[in-house]
């Protein structure tokens, strides 16, 4: 009898725990005031239908996509249920197998959606999206989400990973001025040295994907150095991965990475960097322990609550510059959206997804990069954002999708990733780049 | 007997005990101090300065409990989906068990030996090859079955159903091997007596086999609470199904940065357990040997 009664109030606790939480959390759909329907008119009337999407963007992102399509939503009467999950790469696979996939996914990768595509798991992009698609992208970004000839979606986000974050106002009471070419820039970093600071930071802790921002350190220098001819074939595996160039990349990558003289600023040593995550690597800037880091735009979001970003605030970035001022590559990455289904409701969400009023209306919530050349600069959330923006929407750029995402998983979120790592922790780059070539997988 | 007992409580020992305690126990006692922690120096010091410098706030708590849409915690809401998806998948796999086991061990039937076996050689099946198959099953139907297409809350009823699948080899094999180590003498005793199989299973062989019956229940609580993997699968991740567990997986952000939120998220997620745990203590110590020790 005692145990009974005991787990009865077990149970009773349990439920009142429960019920004492769970009241009214719910915000609520937030009221929206009087929405002008008109620019959404096109999409049609879908009352009562759903579409659900899939994603890796969670957390404020999430918010924020919500709260732009909330318009779209109330005019179309689509309702649409949004997941954003960190495990989406390996759920979407068992999702889809399972025969419960999602209506729209948003691939980060473009080898995962061209591997839905050829599994004819995907429907090929209606009349419509194909239509924005060419209006909005340019042939380079398009190609990213067409398999075999077929167009299967647009893209959604853009990132530019090329940037050099820094100090305005460390490099002006040093007298520093923005390098331009990449001799200026070893001439800056070589100056900081000379003062005792170390000029350059890096972090390159990432949970299971440790050694990424090695990755893009090596392919924005092959880029630059060699072209994007040589970066397209090594990409392709059409010349070997330990193709002397592509060393001569790596070395010169390493005579700052591995230079303890060089790095790494704030944090000691430069093997420190296998231990520092990524999101943390440029604090030392704002303290003046460091002078540079390489990092993508996205960086803008993990600065230290109430830092400012702008050309004469605390933190800014440039291009990492090229042999000259003329050089610009651009290597970046983006999100794809596509669809698992053909619903009337479903197309008319993706074209709006594909137009440049969804990416304009985006960007006015918050921090957001689109390649789509109908967007306009003014809405920028941040200087950044919009120097990434004025960089995709130049045509003199030659934007190069981040090489790791378009090399077979095994090597490009595999071997190159891990031999990214033992090299920063002393190994050779001939040892490494030789190993990551072997590990190549053979068709 | 004794001589064992003595050598195990000796000094020395117990010392071993307290160390290995206390070396365990740090690192959880390490993040409940920096739950607590303002974020900024979550972030940039280590726990062990708190005591130098002891700024206390309920912040990390109130940030990821409440709120609304992706950018804050919203624990509570799924708080109550854990507790709705662990009660009955620790009572569904808990009773037909019980039912199974008995009658496994006490009725006599053509084919039980090969059936107990069968059984047992389900447990060697990997829940992760399991689960495209679940999955096909509930979208799209098998043989005769239709497909569940279960929408909202009713998704619900997938998860019950996928963990009281998982757990019932397990179960039924635990308490098999208890009930059938009860004494023959008592079950036969209450069979000459005229008791039905109704009144022996509740009045006779449900006191006795309480220790194998809460153990199990302790050990399917703490796996169906802690599960990730299958609520991620089948629960659809809305914050109208979706467990802590999934909540707490993306609670750091898409990119990481807002790690400090998880020491206090962890601790949320780990109350329920521990309370379950420690009132269930005694229980669980005395049945841990069920099963194993067929007398």
């Amino acid at each position: 009898m005692r145990f009974g009664a005991r787990l009865t109030l077990a149970v009773i606790a349990l439920a009142a725990l429960a019920a004492a939480c769970g009241v009214p959390q719910d915000s609520g759909p937030q009221s929206h005031t009087a929405v002008d329907c008109g620019p959404y008119a096109k999409y049609g009337k879908h009352p009562g239908a759903k579409v659900t999407v899939y994603a890796e963007n969670r957390d404020r992102e999430a918010d924020l996509f919500e709260e732009t399509w909330a318009d779209f939503s109330d005019c179309t009467g689509i309702d649409v249920q949004y997941e954003g999950d960190g495990e989406f790469e390996a759920q979407i696979q068992l999702r889809v197998d399972g025969g419960s996939a999602p209506d729209v996914a948003f691939f980060p990768q473009p080898g995962l959606l061209e591997r839905f595509a050829r599994v004819g798991k995907l429907k090929p992009a209606s009349a419509g999206v194909v239509a924005l698609a060419k209006q909005g992208w340019s042939a380079d970004w398009n190609s990213y989400a067409t398999v075999n000839g077929t167009l299967y979606g647009t893209p959604l986000v853009a990132n530019v990973k090329s940037f050099v974050w820094y100090s305005p106002k460390f490099f002006r009471d040093r007298g520093l001025s923005v390098p331009r070419t990449w001799s200026e820039l070893m001439a800056v970093t070589e100056k900081v040295a000379a003062s005792g600071a170390k000029p350059w930071c890096a972090g390159i802790e990432s949970a299971e994907a440790t050694g990424w921002p090695v990755t893009d350190w090596i392919e924005d220098v092959l880029l630059r150095q060699q072209g994007t001819d040589v970066y397209d074939q090594w990409v392709a595996h059409e010349i070997p991965f330990d193709d002397p160039r592509v060393i001569k990349a790596m070395d010169t990558v390493g005579s700052i990475l591995k230079n303890d003289r060089y790095a790494n600023g704030g944090f000691g040593p430069a093997r420190s960097m296998a231990s520092i995550s990524f999101q943390e690597a440029g604090t030392p800037i704002l303290s003046g322990d460091c002078a540079m880091h390489r990092q993508a735009s996205f960086y803008a979001d993990m600065w230290p609550k109430g830092t400012e970003i702008g050309p004469d605030k605390d933190v800014y970035a440039f291009l990492l510059p090229g042999a000259d001022p003329a050089n610009r590559p651009v290597l970046g990455g983006g999100v794809f959206t596509a669809a698992f289904a053909d619903r009337p409701e479903v197309r008319a969400y993706q074209e709006y997804l594909a137009s440049a009023d969804f990416a304009n209306a985006r960007m006015k919530k918050g921090p957001f990069v689109s390649a789509n050349k109908g967007v306009d600069l003014a809405n920028a959330a941040t200087p950044v954002d919009r120097l990434s923006i004025q960089l995709l929407q130049d045509p003199r750029t030659q934007f190069r999708f981040d090489g790791s995402d378009l090399m077979p998983a095994s090597v490009g979120a595999g071997t190159f990733w891990k031999g990214s790592v033992d090299w920063i922790g002393g190994a050779s780059t001939r040892q490494v780049a030789d190993s990551i070539e072997r590990s190549w997988p053979s068709r | 007997m004794n001589g064992v007992r003595e050598r195990l409580t000796s000094r020395a020992l117990t010392s071993v005990a307290v160390v290995i305690a206390v070396l365990w126990t740090t690192p959880t006692l390490g993040l409940l101090l920096s739950s607590f922690r303002p974020e900024e120096e979550i972030k940039t010091t280590g726990w062990w300065t708190l005591f130098g410098t002891p700024h206390f706030t309920l912040d990390n708590y109130g940030e990821v409990l409440s709120g609304g849409g992706n950018g804050s915690g919203r624990l509570a809401e799924y708080f109550v989906n854990s507790v709705v998806i662990t009660l009955p998948s620790v009572l569904f796999p808990l009773v037909l068990a019980f039912f199974a086991a008995y009658a496994l061990a006490w009725i006599d039937f053509r084919g039980r030996d090969a059936l107990v076996v069968g059984i047992f050689a389900l447990q060697v099946v990997p829940l992760q090859m399991a689960l495209v198959p679940l999955l096909k099953l509930f979208s799209q139907g098998w043989l005769f079955l239709p497909a569940w297409n279960l929408t909202g809350p009713a998704r619900f009823g997938q998860i019950w159903f996928a963990h009281t699948v998982f757990a019932l080899p397990f179960a039924v094999f635990l308490l098999h091997n208890f009930l059938a180590g009860l004494p023959r003498d008592l079950i036969e005793a209450a069979r000459v007596d005229g008791a039905s199989h109704g009144t022996l299973l509740l009045r006779i062989v449900l006191p006795l086999a309480r220790p194998a019956l809460v153990s199990f229940a302790v050990i399917q609580f703490i796996w169906v609470w802690n599960d990730l993997l299958v609520a991620l699968t089948l629960s659809g991740g809305s914050a109208e199904t979706a467990p802590m567990t999934v909540r707490l997986a993306s609670l750091a952000g898409t990119y990481g940065n807002e790690w400090q939120r998880l020491t206090a998220g962890a601790f949320v997620a780990a109350c329920v357990p521990l309370l379950v745990f420690f009132s269930l203590r005694r229980h669980f110590a005395r049945g841990l040997l069920a099963g194993s020790v067929k007398g």
